[in-house]
């Protein structure tokens, strides 16, 4: 049917809905039923004043019946029909649909619309994966490397005799090739996070927040000054590419101004100058929860930290889910961007206790392995009530220690940041095999 | 005298362990990285096995099989080919080219000596 004959269709649908008949829509609005009839049938163009008249007496606006308002639910319920045998044989209905089910047919058109975007990205996503040059450059230069050192490797621990001539030529290769390895590394994390912030239209609200925070160095001046209108601070950035990003990051800013109102900037200089990182000490002295005073300090302003000695601090902060929220990465102790992360964390302890702070020192699992001081707690974001799901939130900070330093403390607790990527194989946590040592 | 085994082969310190794993278990070795200048030299003096490299500047491993299998005189030859793309299309496209071994890098050398000499006994 063609779009210029939806207005009648619509006057129709419309007159049916509310019961009226043909004859007394007509005496109404003063026009014949034929001519109603001929109009209900698109053979008859509508003038604005019949069109007034008729939108009036059906309890709807002259928008509604006019036929391009509900073009783009058209389309969209016929983009969604074309991609589906089953609605073929109703396609010639379509206008019938959108003018009885204008909610549907606005739910339909968006979903098919998401479909559509969501394809895009995949094709997109898939096209890198599969042709993106660099990328399967690089991973073919690594892949070379280590072949050749593994082969050769290989060749010099060997119980056989090797000639002092090849054994001094096959040091010198694995020499050679373990440093393009190091460079094709290097190259290719650089290139990942390149494209990861050049497309963050990819990325997920919460990376978005996160991106966009980590350019602020996870503070904004703004906040301390007491500003409340928060949109103001994230209309127009860049890495808050959707609007479920701008949402996201409006809710934690308004979290992190409240966590300021009750904790100042310079209240909390002066407490870490007296009693240095103390979070337990810091809630007592405000009079606060310990995890507002954990989200305060993570969030604190990089200088006011060096001048007490304390180098940045990470942040993260899941739900009773255990789905990380939020995440400030602090160098060396890896938060997975995907899944969950290690079950031996503070954090998920926490979940266990709810209202109990925790205080752990964590080994980061590898041949690198570093130490961190973590302090976690959990607390209920829902209001007490009976009969209904309570929602908790675990919070813990990171603290890095400084290397080599006493530990007058209990054994590290050994870490990992995900089980897929955990050095740590012998691990009562482990859920799934490593993929740096099993090859899983 | 033992078995001739050309290696195709553009990292020259593959080639070079490739070299000295097969020379130490009898196999007379040559290594060259151009393909082009292999396919001339193999159809004039074909050698008991060829292990070949997918991924070549100029021409492919692809090619230099499909070309080898072409001929009569290279029909039948052995070919070991190695490659650091091991997605499933590939190998499938080595399998209807008419390899005779596929192997991933990176390889365990045993993996391979043990592949080269169980071609060299059919």
């Amino acid at each position: 049917m063609p779009r210029t004959a939806l207005t009648g269709t619509r006057i129709r649908a419309r007159r049916n809905l509310r019961g009226l008949r043909q004859a007394e829509l007509a005496r109404e609005v003063g026009i014949s039923p034929s001519f109603l009839n001929l109009i209900e049938h698109n053979r008859r163009k509508v003038n604005p004043q019949l069109l007034e008249a008729l939108a009036e007496a059906l309890g709807v606006s002259a928008d509604a019946l006019i036929e391009d308002q509900d073009g783009r639910l058209i389309e969209g319920a016929r983009a969604a029909a074309q991609r589906s045998e089953a609605a073929a044989t109703e396609l010639e209905r379509i206008d019938e649909f959108t003018s009885r089910f204008p909610g549907w047919a606005k739910v339909l058109a968006e979903t098919q619309a998401r479909v559509e975007r969501l394809e895009r990205v995949i094709e997109s996503l898939n096209d890198r994966m599969t042709h993106d040059p660099y990328l399967g450059e690089a991973l073919h230069e690594i892949i070379s490397a280590v072949t050749s050192v593994q082969s050769t490797a290989s060749i010099l621990t060997d119980a056989e005799e090797i000639d002092p001539e090849w054994q001094a030529r096959f040091h010198r290769n694995i020499l050679e090739d373990s440093a393009r390895l190091a460079e094709g590394s290097v190259a290719l994390v650089n290139y990942l996070d390149t494209v990861q912030t050049d497309e963050a239209g990819l990325a997920a609200p919460l990376e978005e927040v996160e991106a966009w925070l980590t350019r602020q160095g996870f503070h904004l001046p703004e906040i301390e000054q007491g500003l409340t209108d928060m949109d103001v601070l994230v209309r127009g950035q860049v890495e808050l590419s959707s609007e479920a990003s701008r949402v996201l990051a409006q809710s934690w800013l308004a979290q992190f101004a409240a966590d300021a109102a009750v904790l100042p900037l310079e209240a909390v200089s002066d407490a870490l100058s007296d009693t240095g990182l103390a979070p337990e000490a810091l809630a007592a002295r405000f009079g606060v929860p310990f995890d507002q005073v954990l989200r305060r300090l993570a969030l604190m302003p990089e200088e006011v930290l060096q001048a007490v000695g304390l180098p940045p601090l990470g942040l993260v902060i899941c739900d009773s889910s255990g789905t990380m929220v939020f995440r400030r990465a602090v160098e060396g102790f890896r938060l997975p961007r995907f899944g969950g992360g290690c079950p031996l964390w503070p954090l998920y302890q926490a979940l266990q206790r709810p209202h109990v702070p925790l205080r752990q020192l964590l080994l980061t699992a590898g041949r690198l392995g570093r130490r961190y001081l973590a302090y976690a707690v959990a607390a209920p974001i829902t209001p007490p009530a009976f009969d209904a799901p309570s929602v908790l939130r675990a919070t813990m900070l990171i603290v890095p220690q400084p290397a080599g330093a006493a530990q007058a403390e209990p054994a590290p607790v050994p870490v990992g940041s995900s089980c897929r990527t955990c050095a740590q194989l012998e691990c009562i946590a482990r859920r799934e095999p490593s993929i740096l040592v099993t090859g899983a | 005298m033992g078995k001739r085994v050309l290696v195709i082969e553009d990292e020259p310190n593959i080639s070079e362990a490739l070299r000295f794993i097969l020379s130490r278990n009898g196999w007379r070795v040559e290594v060259t990285a151009d393909g082009q200048a292999a396919l001339g030299s193999l159809s004039a003096d074909p050698p008991d096995l060829l292990i070949l490299d997918l991924m070549l500047p100029g021409v492919s491993g692809f090619d230099i099989l499909r070309d080898l299998r072409a001929r009569e005189d290279t029909r039948a030859l052995p070919v070991l080919m190695l490659t650091a793309k091991g997605q499933a299309a590939d190998r499938i496209e080595a399998e209807r080219l008419g390899v005779t071994r596929f192997m991933t890098k990176p390889f365990a050398n045993a993996d391979v000596l043990a592949a080269v000499h169980e071609m060299a006994q059919t």
